[in-house]
């Protein structure tokens, strides 16, 4: 019994054997056909994407692929992160870091500089520009006490912005040479931080001072009148008349306040906010059309300080008094002066008004608007 | 001096990832900051080729160039480091580097990015060699040991090379000799010109 025990355990152990061989044989056989299934299958992938390799194809497809990642077509990528880039090259990087290596740092610095020396010409030909009859000693109010608190909001915030930008863009050339690297790096922390927490809130108040002052800033025909006699600055003698506001104010207020800021509000907005899934090309030209503007607003700037400050005698007590002499308003705004008196503005004595001044004291005793 | 470069030969890389969980490893690079990536053109359609992208340490780097703080600075050996203690997170590298290189540890309102990291071929930064703050800011430096980049040593098909220039442009010229075919030193204009 024991002998036909074994030869059957060996018969089956021999069949099993055999018929793994034969197993692995036709599978080994078998196997690498699969590849014809697959260039098969494939075959019919190319077809529906109409990139088969037949003799109708007029390019290769290696160099399409080259071809196409020189250009900065985008390819697969496993991996995930905010900053991850599925591009192999990116052209803007180089072309961006020309400009503003090269042109906008170099004319951004002839155009602050420009502006500058313009100013000090304007002094040094035309000086200040006097009150014809001195003061009448009596004030009127010409701006409320929330307007002058929007102007200054916005103005203070604006140099702010401009120091902290220009660091980022001269600080290298400018600031590193004088403070070394390390404080450099210190400041421009901080600047950047208040640069960009600042920045939305400034965009605020210019919203604010368009909503107050577009009233006053639409354009008429005392405007070209007033240009025609070059505002009274550059031809003495000449007193070209003018409502609240004259006709460079409403280019300062047009150009700068809405275009100009506009423009920066917009671009510093995609800067600031790198979440949405800006490419680096938009990034770039936001970069471009923030700086530019900035630029030339800067140099518009220093015009309208000098203008609002040193310029003009008694003008910058309007706009942080609130009340502005009565013969300056006649030598400046005549048209705004008398309709004030016509809808029955009381000019007061300087000495009551100015011993009153702070929060709002401007206002006692003025109708409103 | 050598002048160290990076060269992904296409024609020989098969995708798989060992060069970027290599890097990952090795400098213990955390999420969503990738120093390496393999970028797969044409995927699954003829003349599909994939590349590993890093920092190519260019010549006239474009990110040293727009910095704002000036915190980069090239090695005797042509690598291209920063100072993480002055980088601002501005991302102005970012967007001037032709390669995606430049990472940053956060995306979020405000501008606020962390500071800037990338590859270091490996050569760590300007702390002291082998130092804990080294190798937390700026990850290991096998340079310093006389090694190589670790992807660069892990690629299987010795795909990507990492080197002497001159040394990693005659094994790649040799190979093109061989086996035929148009040689495509991808990147090198963009990273080390005409040179
Ligand atoms: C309106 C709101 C504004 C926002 C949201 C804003 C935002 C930004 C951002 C995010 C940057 C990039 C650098 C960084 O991350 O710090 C930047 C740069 C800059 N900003 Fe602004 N900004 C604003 C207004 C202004 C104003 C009013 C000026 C000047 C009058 C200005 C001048 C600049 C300059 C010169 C740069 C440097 C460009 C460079 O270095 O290439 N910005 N701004
Ligand atoms: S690849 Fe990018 S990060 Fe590296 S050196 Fe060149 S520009 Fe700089
Ligand atoms: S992110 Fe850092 S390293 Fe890059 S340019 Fe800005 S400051 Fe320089």
């Amino acid at each position: 019994m024991s002998e036909t025990t074994v030869s059957d355990v060996q018969r089956r152990r021999r069949r099993s054997l055999l018929w793994s061989l034969a197993l692995i044989l036709s599978l080994s056989m078998l196997l690498p056909t699969l590849g014809y299934v697959m260039a098969q299958t494939g075959q019919e992938v190319q077809a529906q994407a109409q990139q088969g390799f037949g003799p109708e194809r007029a390019t290769n497809p290696r160099s399409d692929m080259w071809r196409g990642a020189r250009e900065g077509q985008t390819g697969f990528t496993t991996q995930t992160g905010p900053y991850v880039t599925n591009t192999m090259i990116s052209n803007v990087g180089e072309t961006w870091r020309q400009f503003r290596m090269g042109p906008l740092i170099t004319y951004g610095a002839w155009l602050l500089g420009a502006a500058l020396a313009l100013v000090v010409l304007v002094y040094a030909v035309f000086g200040r520009i006097r009150l014809e009859h001195g003061r009448s000693g009596k004030t009127i109010e010409r701006w409320k006490f929330y307007e002058r608190c929007v102007h200054w909001f916005t103005a203070g915030s604006f140099v702010i912005l401009a120091i902290t930008g220009l660091s980022l863009l001269f600080g290298r050339s400018v600031l590193i040479p004088l403070m070394g690297r390390e404080a450099f790096a210190a400041y421009a922390e901080i600047g950047k931080l208040v640069h960009n927490y600042l920045g939305p809130a400034f965009s605020v108040g210019l919203l604010l001072l368009i909503l107050m002052w577009v009233r006053h800033n639409i354009p008429n025909k005392v405007d070209l009148a007033w240009f025609k006699a070059g505002g009274g600055i550059f031809l003495k003698g000449r007193h070209p008349s003018a409502g609240k506001l004259n006709g460079g104010e409403k280019v300062w207020f047009w150009l700068g306040v809405f275009v100009f800021g506009l423009i920066v509000s917009i671009s510093g907005f995609l800067l600031n906010f790198p979440i949405f899934g800006q490419t680096r090309e938009t990034m770039a030209l936001a970069q471009a059309a923030h700086a530019i503007t900035s630029l030339l607003w800067i140099g518009f700037f220093f015009g309208h300080a000098y203008i609002g400050t040193l310029g003009t005698e008694g003008a910058l007590e309007g706009m942080t008094t609130g009340r502005v002499d009565v013969n300056w308003a006649k030598q400046h705004h005549d048209l705004w002066y008398e309709e004030q008196i016509a809808r029955g503005a009381r000019p007061q004595p300087a000495e009551a008004t100015t011993a009153k001044t702070g929060a709002g004291a401007g206002t006692v005793g003025q109708p409103s608007h | 001096m050598a002048r160290m470069k990076f060269l992904c030969d296409a024609e020989r890389c098969i995708e798989c990832q060992a060069c970027v969980t290599a890097c990952k490893s090795e400098h213990e690079v955390p999420w969503g900051v990738n120093r390496r990536r393999v970028i797969v053109m044409d995927d699954g359609l003829p003349g599909e080729k994939s590349v590993s992208v890093a920092c190519m340490h260019c010549s006239d780097a474009p990110c040293a160039a727009v910095c704002p703080v000036d915190c980069f600075y090239t090695t005797a050996d042509g690598i291209v480091l920063h100072d993480k203690d002055l980088c601002i997170g501005c991302g102005y590298c970012f967007y001037a580097c032709p390669f995606g290189a430049p990472q940053y540890p956060q995306q979020s309102a405000f501008g606020v990015r962390g500071k800037m990291d990338k590859c270091t071929f490996c050569a760590g930064g300007p702390e002291p060699t082998h130092s804990e703050a080294e190798y937390v800011k700026y990850g290991a430096n096998r340079v310093a040991d006389g090694k190589l980049p670790l992807c660069a040593e892990m690629c299987a098909t010795k795909a990507l090379l990492a080197g002497d220039g001159d040394v990693v442009s005659d094994i790649y010229r040799q190979r093109v000799m061989r086996r035929g075919g148009r040689p495509q030193t991808w990147g090198w204009q963009a990273a080390y010109g005409t040179t």
